[in-house]
């Protein structure tokens, strides 16, 4: 009974810890930012000067830079996580899918910093003498491909995001559409559905909750990736549509600046970003969550 | 003869599932299979739209022919459509509606029209005896309906793409008495127009539902023939001693 008693105890104080830290790191966050807050208010998140010697603080460069480098990321991975995902769940023989699943989960494990060190030595070098020139020899009327090609900037952003993030979408939605019931396929086959029908009507369709679940939370891990990142998107606070444009996220202002933020307002106006990102992602992931768990027990059974 | 099965074997992996069985379908009859949990009942009635294969680890060997051609020179997609099928649990679309569940089929068939998609839907559901409770709520989840209507329901999605043979496997198992009347008194109509082919636990149901009865015991075909004569005098004493209760 006493070591029940104490079991109990114990085990509730950690489970509790936990949501005391998320706590007391967003109530620090606040406290840490208000000096920023109280200087600028609403217009923090709207205004696109960030120039630290004057004290004008803007972020929305780095909202701008975060939300367009997931962006991309998600249009570049989730068609090659779903396909991944589709390819262990439904088609792939049995053999191959352990396999497989593993060394694509494997990629999570991989430090970011690695990420950083092969896009800046390989993917950076390879978009500045090949792709960039490429594209802006024949497509550079359009916005997006504007400028000099500098290899770092928004483009090796976005794709080593994808790449990180192609782990947690093809995971996920892999064991989303391998909770779908067998029955349901059998539905569809004896209706003459072809494997790809099969897929659409009765795998994707009935787990669909879940694999946008899935979505949302690789969207959260780009939001708040940090060190490959910096190390590619070239830190400068400024916004253009060009995929080539060097240009800065929330997380990257905060890695690149904190240690030379020599003012208290400087200090405080990274920490209304970080205030923001955490928000953000808090968000992103809660939303991702509740999409899981509702495709994991959808609908009343018979 | 609608279905010839002969020497028919199947396997999941090493287990052999069913042994050189071979008997014959007649056009629009009821053949209702029976024999013990593992018996391969299910795996043979499985065999006759190539569901069986979908399994990874399982193949068949044998000559299984549908109105003279050899159902391993089809394409499986074109075999289900002329072989429909009914399962243990009704298994509606739970992301779709009860018209559309209906006409899940016909539009992977590539049938767009809304008002021939329609009326096929009305002349299903009417031949799968639920037309009257459903066609106030066409436009609600298949899966708001009861258990039985789900799997009446079941049956208009099959019945829809307008197959000559049904297969139905245990379709009352998980149903209450009252469904499972319902889905007697259906078949009985479909056999019309249908070929049947039914599993079942349930010996009086075989017994109500069907011409021919198939006994299956241990992969092994034991006996087949006329239901009436099969239940009141069987050749074989394993089958007496099956329908009489004492093993099964």
């Amino acid at each position: 009974m006493r070591a029940d008693f104490i079991f109990e105890k114990t085990t509730k104080v950690f489970a509790f810890l936990s949501v005391a830290i998320v706590s007391l790191m967003g109530f620090l966050l606040l406290m840490e930012s208000w000096p920023s807050i109280q200087q600028s208010g609403f217009l923090f998140l709207i205004k696109k000067v960030w120039d630290p010697v004057i004290h004008d603080y803007g972020a929305l460069p780095f909202v701008y830079g975060t939300l367009v480098s997931s962006g991309l990321a998600l249009i570049m991975a989730i068609p090659l996580s779903l396909g991944v995902a589709i390819f262990l769940s439904e088609l792939a023989p049995y053999y191959l899918r352990r396999p497989i699943a593993f060394l694509v989960e494997l990629l999570a494990a991989i430090p970011s910093v690695i990420y950083g060190l092969w896009g800046l030595f390989y993917l950076v070098p390879l978009l500045r003498e090949k792709v960039e020139p490429f594209f802006i020899d024949r497509f550079g009327f359009l916005p997006f491909f504007e400028g000099p090609p500098y290899g770092i900037g928004m483009l090796p952003a976005a794709i080593l995001l994808a790449i990180m993030i192609i782990p947690i979408i093809s995971s996920i939605s892999r064991d989303v559409m391998q909770a779908v019931p067998q029955h349901q396929r059998e539905a569809a086959l004896a209706l003459g559905a072809t494997r790809w029908e099969t897929t659409r009507v009765a795998v994707l369709r009935y787990g669909k909750s879940g694999i946008f679940g899935a979505i949302f939370l690789g969207l959260g891990r780009a939001l708040g990736e940090t060190m490959a990142v910096t190390m590619v998107i070239g830190n400068r606070p400024d916004i253009s549509l060009s995929l080539f444009a060097p240009s800065h996220t929330m997380a990257s202002v905060i890695a690149n600046e904190f240690a030379e933020a020599s003012s208290d307002l400087y200090l405080s106006a990274l920490a209304e970003i970080g205030l923001v990102l955490f928000l953000v992602t808090f968000l992103v992931n809660m939303i991702a969550r509740l999409l899981v768990m509702k495709t994991a027990k959808p609908f009343a059974a018979v | 003869m609608k279905i010839k099965i002969e020497k028919l074997n199947a396997w999941f992996g090493k287990n052999q599932a069913l042994k050189n069985v071979s008997l014959a379908i007649p056009v629009n009859t009821v053949l209702a299979v029976i024999g013990p949990s593992g018996c391969g009942k299910s795996t043979l009635v499985r065999c006759l739209n190539r569901m069986h294969e979908t399994i990874g680890s399982a193949k068949w060997e044998g000559k299984i022919v549908l109105d003279e051609e050899s159902i391993a020179d089809f394409d499986p997609v074109t075999l289900r459509r002329r072989v429909g099928m009914i399962f243990q649990r009704p298994n509606p679309f739970p992301t779709m509606s009860i018209l559309e569940n209906v006409t899940a089929g016909l539009r992977l068939n590539g049938m767009r029209n809304k008002k021939e998609l329609e009326s096929i839907a009305e002349i299903s559901l009417k031949k799968a005896a639920l037309w009257e409770e459903v066609k106030e709520k066409l436009h609600q989840p298949g899966v708001s309906l009861s258990g039985g209507q789900q799997q009446r329901l079941c049956i208009a999605r099959a019945l829809a793409v307008d197959p000559e043979v049904l297969l139905m496997d245990e379709p009352c198992s998980s149903l209450d008495p009252i469904s499972t009347t319902h889905i007697e008194e259906l078949i009985h109509e479909l056999r019309e127009h249908y070929t049947i082919v039914i599993v079942t636990h349930n010996m009086q149901q075989a017994a109500r539902v069907s011409d021919d009865t198939a006994f299956l015991y241990m992969g092994d075909l034991v006996e087949h023939g006329a239901t009436k004569k099969l239940f009141t005098n069987p050749k074989e004493k394993r089958t007496e001693e099956y329908i009489t209760g004492r093993f099964g």
